[in-house]
């Protein structure tokens, strides 16, 4: 196995004039569970097909696994790829796309397939089109566990899902990871939905990375300051301001540091994955008044 | 993967020959005793030389059936196009399954080259077989047939030989390729079909007449190629011809331009629409005058040939029917060909 999973340089995709994703530099090493989240349309589909060679980039490359996207069967092999709203063929039974698994994948663990589905207490015969959302998103997932792969990408895959099916397709997936070694990349515009799982966390908005950690050093590295209404520009160097408010007499600071917080006047704290998301979320948005203030000026 | 898509296409693929099936069955049933009353017609009526009305008789008779039959073999390769290669892809598209199957350890190209090459199969049999099975049915009636359904007139051309074997597979990969720009079906299935029309309209109208430079020839005017001429009662104005859209002694040719020559060579407006052209011959006195009994349209005639009178026709003759139906078929290989090569591209370069 290659100690990097996926490895971009300046990656970027367009639609047209418009681009979905741009100037995005990550490296995320092997073995972990990843999380990939961001608004609505802020570019995770883009990133997630671009991995698994579904679209070619526009700008810069990509490799995953040592290999380049779809580039053979080979490389296909390797990626296991649940698209949105996990399609499976309607008019086919379960059992047909465990074939179909089988017949279209060299590596194909037809055991763990049935096995997997017996779990789940869905009969072989029954038709794809008549199932719930719920078993679908597991049938589909089913087919990509199967494959063997050494990475599988998930794209939203709990979007449709209720609470209940969302926590049973989290759990399937975690015991599955436990069992078999392989990394995950998934998506979701919900922190909540990857909190549990996830040790490495991409926060992608308007099309660009935001960060892309593991979660732990993220908690580790971020503090929530408040005390006396103050400039961001009077912190000190060290501490990277990730985003700011302030009321007449207040300020509230989310910051990124690594050294230790001296100042008494502070209050500190620590955050969890949610507000750091949204930390992120919030500099971006700001980023873009401040932008669009200067061009008004 | 040969697997997945036969799985996908057995549905249409089973009905496609439960219909062949009831089809073939039909003309089976009722093909011999077409071709024996056919036979028997021929011997009775070479006795007494009255085969022309035994054609128009036997032809009249048949009509509907070889029309509709005609029909049906010009249709099937469009129901391809529609409803196997429209679809092909389009449905794959809607349904998000495209993400699903190039997702297996199988590239897209092969994915393509197994649907293209299974469905594709089987539709240019199915079209062959269809239209083999019609040329055979057809045959007594293609020999006794109109001129306007002669064996090498545009439309029962092509409703015969091996040339519907072209069209279903050129429509096939047209209605992929579109599905594949279209990305939804049924703009897909409306915009191929606009397509196929319009390339099987302008196939005979332009670029089959030139395949090889069609014979001009001229001919007497007699029973052959000449619709009647009609004597004026009264006298005094001249006598009106009509030609007939047929070469003397050729059937099953395609006419492609009928023209009357006045004994000088030129042509003369009319001969071929409408009430016919002015012959200007004696209709006072001589064979075309009014009043003669019997024959007088006979006689008349016989004396408008005297004068000089031609018909000049440019034809492409029945002999190089099989020659022309080949060259059809290799010019539609060729698009099939181009079209293909096409999807291949678009499937790794744009579809996504």
């Amino acid at each position: 196995m290659t100690s990097s999973v996926l490895e971009a340089q300046g990656l970027g995709r367009k639609y047209g004039k418009r681009w979905a994703l741009r100037e995005c530099t990550i490296d995320i090493p092997a073995g972990h569970v990843v999380g990939l989240v961001g608004p609505n349309g802020a570019g995770k589909t883009t990133l997630l097909k671009l991995a698994s060679g579904q679209l070619e980039p526009t700008a810069g490359n990509i490799t995953v696994l040592g290999g380049r996207p779809a580039g053979g069967t080979a490389q296909l092999a390797k990626v296991s790829f649940v698209a949105q709203d996990t399609p499976v063929y309607a008019g086919l039974s379960i059992a047909e796309h465990l074939k179909l698994g089988a017949r279209l994948n060299p590596r194909w663990d037809d055991a763990r397939a049935r096995d997997r589905i017996e779990r789940l207490g869905l009969a072989l015969g029954h038709r794809a089109g008549k199932l719930s959302g719920g078993q679908r998103a597991q049938v589909a997932l089913t087919l990509g566990l199967a494959k063997r792969p050494e990475l599988l990408i998930l794209d939203e895959p709990v979007a449709s899902l209720d609470p209940l099916a969302r926590r049973e397709f989290m759990q399937g997936l975690m015991e599955a990871t436990v069992e078999h070694e392989f990394s995950v990349l998934l998506s979701s515009h919900l922190v909540s939905d990857l909190e549990r799982v996830c040790d490495f966390l991409i926060v992608l908005v308007d099309s660009r990375v935001q960060v892309a950690e593991e979660t732990e050093k993220l908690l580790a590295t971020h503090y929530r300051l408040t005390g006396p209404r103050r400039d961001s520009d009077r912190l000190p160097s060290g501490q990277h301001v990730i985003s700011a408010s302030h009321t007449d007499r207040q300020s509230t600071f989310v910051i990124r540091t690594d050294a230790p917080i001296h100042d008494p006047a502070w209050a500190v704290s620590r955050l969890n994955l949610e507000d750091l998301v949204l930390a992120y979320m919030d500099k971006h948005a700001a980023d873009k008044r401040r932008a669009t203030l200067e061009v008004q000026r | 993967m040969i697997w997945l898509t036969w799985r996908q296409f057995r549905g249409s693929a089973a009905m496609m020959a439960a219909v062949l099936g009831l089809f073939a069955v039909a003309l089976a049933v009722t093909g011999p005793g077409l071709a024996s009353s056919y036979a028997a017609g021929i011997a009775a009526c070479t006795a007494d030389d009255t085969c022309d009305s035994f054609y128009n008789r036997f032809f009249g008779e048949y009509d509907l059936p070889f029309l509709a039959l005609t029909l049906v073999v010009l249709i099937l390769p469009a129901l391809v196009g529609l409803f196997w290669g429209a679809p092909l892809i389009t449905r794959e598209l809607e349904g998000g399954t495209h993400l699903l199957v190039w997702n297996q350890s199988i590239t897209r190209s092969r994915w393509l080259a197994v649907k293209l090459g299974l469905t594709g199969l089987v539709a240019v049999a199915a079209a062959g077989l269809c239209g083999l099975m019609v040329t055979w049915w057809s045959d007594p009636l293609d020999e006794s047939a109109a001129e306007g359904m002669a064996l090498m007139a545009p439309l029962v051309f092509s409703a015969r030989g091996i040339a519907p074997m072209g069209y279903a597979a050129f429509a096939f990969v047209l209605g992929v390729i579109v599905g594949m720009l279209a990305r939804r079906t049924l703009p897909a299935m409306a915009l191929t079909l606009a397509v196929f029309a319009a390339i099987q309209l302008a196939m005979p109208a332009m670029v089959r007449p030139h395949l090889m430079t069609p014979v001009t020839a001229t001919f007497e005017l007699g029973k052959g190629n000449t619709d009647g001429i009609s004597i004026p009662r009264e006298g005094g104005s001249a006598p009106r011809l009509l030609l007939r859209e047929a070469v003397p002694g050729r059937p099953g040719s395609w006419v492609l331009s009928n023209e009357l020559l006045d004994p000088s060579g030129r042509v003369i407006a009319g001969g071929t629409d409408g009430t016919g052209a002015d012959i200007n011959v004696s209709s006072t006195s001589g064979p075309c005058a009014p009043g003669n009994s019997a024959g007088a349209a006979d006689g008349c005639l016989g004396e408008v040939n005297r004068l000089g009178y031609r018909q000049q026709v440019t034809y492409q003759p029945l002999e190089r029917f099989w020659l022309f139906q080949w060259i059809e078929v290799g010019i539609y290989a060729l698009f099939t060909a181009g079209l293909t090569w096409l999807s291949f591209w678009w499937i790794r370069r744009r579809l996504s």
